[in-house]
């Protein structure tokens, strides 16, 4: 195997041993979601009717619709973890040591987004069987069709909040992200109801949505679930992860850290 | 001798404030060299540009004659760094810390054990290589951290205050073990310290460092002169005023 493929082997095993680790991680990622389809739909389903809208092809439960938004819900709180993680490495001084390696920084940076990307899919898959025993019906192909969605806006997310990590000060700062970044991006989409409602209740909203790239990820997930391709949807995604890939690689400079520290040390 | 690192005028500034002013001095192959210096000399800078950690704003760092700047791979390939603050991860075993390093370093998991096994069991640490780093004490996680820095072999070894908060028989231990490399297997070892007594005047070399500045480098018995290391280390540093 070529040293390349070993750095990458090591990046995403790293992160997927310290995600089985922390086990409050694992719980927090599943239940958060369940909490969702099983409180939040159990209460909607009767408020909200679901038009048959593609790629549905009958009428569908308000859980079944919810699904690809959770799924989608599972890789944006990954991505900000993942910043969050890049934060934690950066102040405990790990991240050093993956930068003194000989490979390039753009290989590197990319290797802890790749792992990020696993991560998240690891906890997609958990959650789709938990799902599914709890009696709700995904689809066996779906399982499999969804996975390149699943890398697609891992990697859109993951590079989001590696942005993000590239200018976070310390953790602390972190309840920022969730609350001008996470909620909105969550809410403003097509994850908890379909956009034409939104529509019927306001057009600005519509346009938000609309301009969402988050919406757009669900969308592909939603349609690779049950084996479609949702061209206009995954071109954005495909257009929105090369710039936020582009940003996040170019963006990342370890000087600012070491920098602020001097600066707090003075 | 084969100059093992080369840090030729180099400077650099935080904003308006100069921490290091056209600093040359190299290190030799097979030599232990410390880089001497009170806090705030400028060490931790030099150290963050000859780990690529900064980028180099003037003058120039090469190692084993490979620019850091221009083939930043070669340079680092040939390097073992410790840094002041513990890299290692808590929440991980020592093993998978090392392996992880290793893989850093395209070393496959195979070599990566024999080598880990190795390095370890010369810092008597091999029985502790399943335990979670969080569980060890703070002189165990740094020899953890040398074994890693000496994974990929490096010809050269950065130490930067690898000693602070350690007891004085863990010191005297660390120091040891980095003499014994520098003498046994050739590898040239720059240590930072602000501690005389880590330097033996009889064969290190010495470079004394102080408000950014290069005040003296060459062998210890040199930059003494006929007064003793601490002498003239407070003479040229102004602590003896």
């Amino acid at each position: 195997m070529s040293g390349w493929l070993i750095c990458l082997q090591g990046i995403v095993g790293r992160e997927v041993l310290r995600f089985l680790h922390q086990r409050s991680r694992f719980l927090g990622a599943l239940v958060r979601p369940l909490i969702w389809l099983v409180v939040f739909a159990a209460g909607f389903r009767a408020a909200l009717g679901v038009a048959i809208i593609p790629p549905y092809e009958t009428y569908i439960t308000y859980e079944v619709y919810i699904l690809p938004g959770l799924v989608g819900m599972i890789q944006l709180f990954n991505g900000m973890q993942s910043s969050l993680s890049m934060v934690y490495d950066r102040e405990m001084g790990s991240m050093r040591m993956v930068l003194t390696s000989p490979l390039p920084r753009w290989y590197l940076l990319l290797c802890k987004l790749v792992a990020g990307v696993a991560v998240s899919i690891l906890q997609v898959y958990a959650f789709l069987a938990i799902a599914t025993a709890f009696g709700l019906d995904v689809p066996l192909m779906g399982a499999l069709t969804v996975l390149p969605a699943l890398v697609l806006n891992g990697l859109m997310l993951g590079a989001l909040g590696m942005v993000l990590g590239s200018h976070i000060r310390q953790l602390e700062n972190f309840a920022g992200v969730m609350n001008f970044v996470v909620f909105p991006l969550f809410f403003l989409s097509s994850a908890l109801y379909p956009l034409y409602k939104m529509r019927e209740s306001s057009e600005v909203l519509y346009v938000l949505c609309q301009l969402n790239p988050f919406t757009h990820g669900v969308e592909v997930i939603r349609f690779a679930l049950y084996g479609q391709v949702n061209p206009l949807a995954g071109g954005v995604v495909v257009a929105v992860t090369a710039a936020l890939m582009g940003l996040a690689l170019w963006g990342y400079r370890p000087e600012r850290a070491i920098m602020r520290k001097r600066a707090a040390a003075e | 001798m084969t100059i093992a690192l080369d840090i030729n005028r180099v400077s650099y500034s935080y904003g308006s404030r100069m921490a290091l002013d056209d600093v040359s001095f190299t290190v030799d192959a097979g030599r232990f060299t410390a880089l001497l210096g009170p806090n705030g000399a400028g060490k931790s800078t030099l150290f963050a540009l000859a780990t690529r950690l900064l980028s180099i704003p003037e003058g120039s760092i090469s190692v084993f004659g490979a620019d850091l700047a221009r083939t930043p791979g070669v340079a680092l390939r040939r390097m073992g760094i410790v840094f002041q603050q513990p890299t290692l991860d808590l929440d991980l075993s020592v093993a998978q810390n090392l392996r992880y390093f290793a893989s850093l370093h395209g070393i496959g998991r195979r070599e990566a054990d024999r080598r880990m096994e190795a390095e370890l069991s010369r810092l008597d640490m091999a029985e502790r290589a399943g335990e979670k780093v969080r569980a060890l004490n703070g002189g165990h996680r740094r020899r953890a951290e040398i074994a890693r820095a000496l994974l990929h072999r490096p010809s050269l070894l950065l130490l930067d205050e690898p000693t602070v908060g350690l007891d004085l028989p863990t010191r005297r231990r660390l120091i040891d073990h980095v003499h014994a490399l520098c003498r046994d297997e050739g590898i040239a070892a720059l240590w930072a310290t602000h501690l005389i007594d880590e330097i033996d005047t009889t064969r290190d070399a010495v470079v004394i460092l102080h408000q950014g500045r290069v005040r003296a480098a060459g062998t210890a018995a040199a930059v003494m002169g006929p007064v003793s290391l601490d002498q003239a280390f407070n003479t040229l540093t102004g602590a003896a005023e």
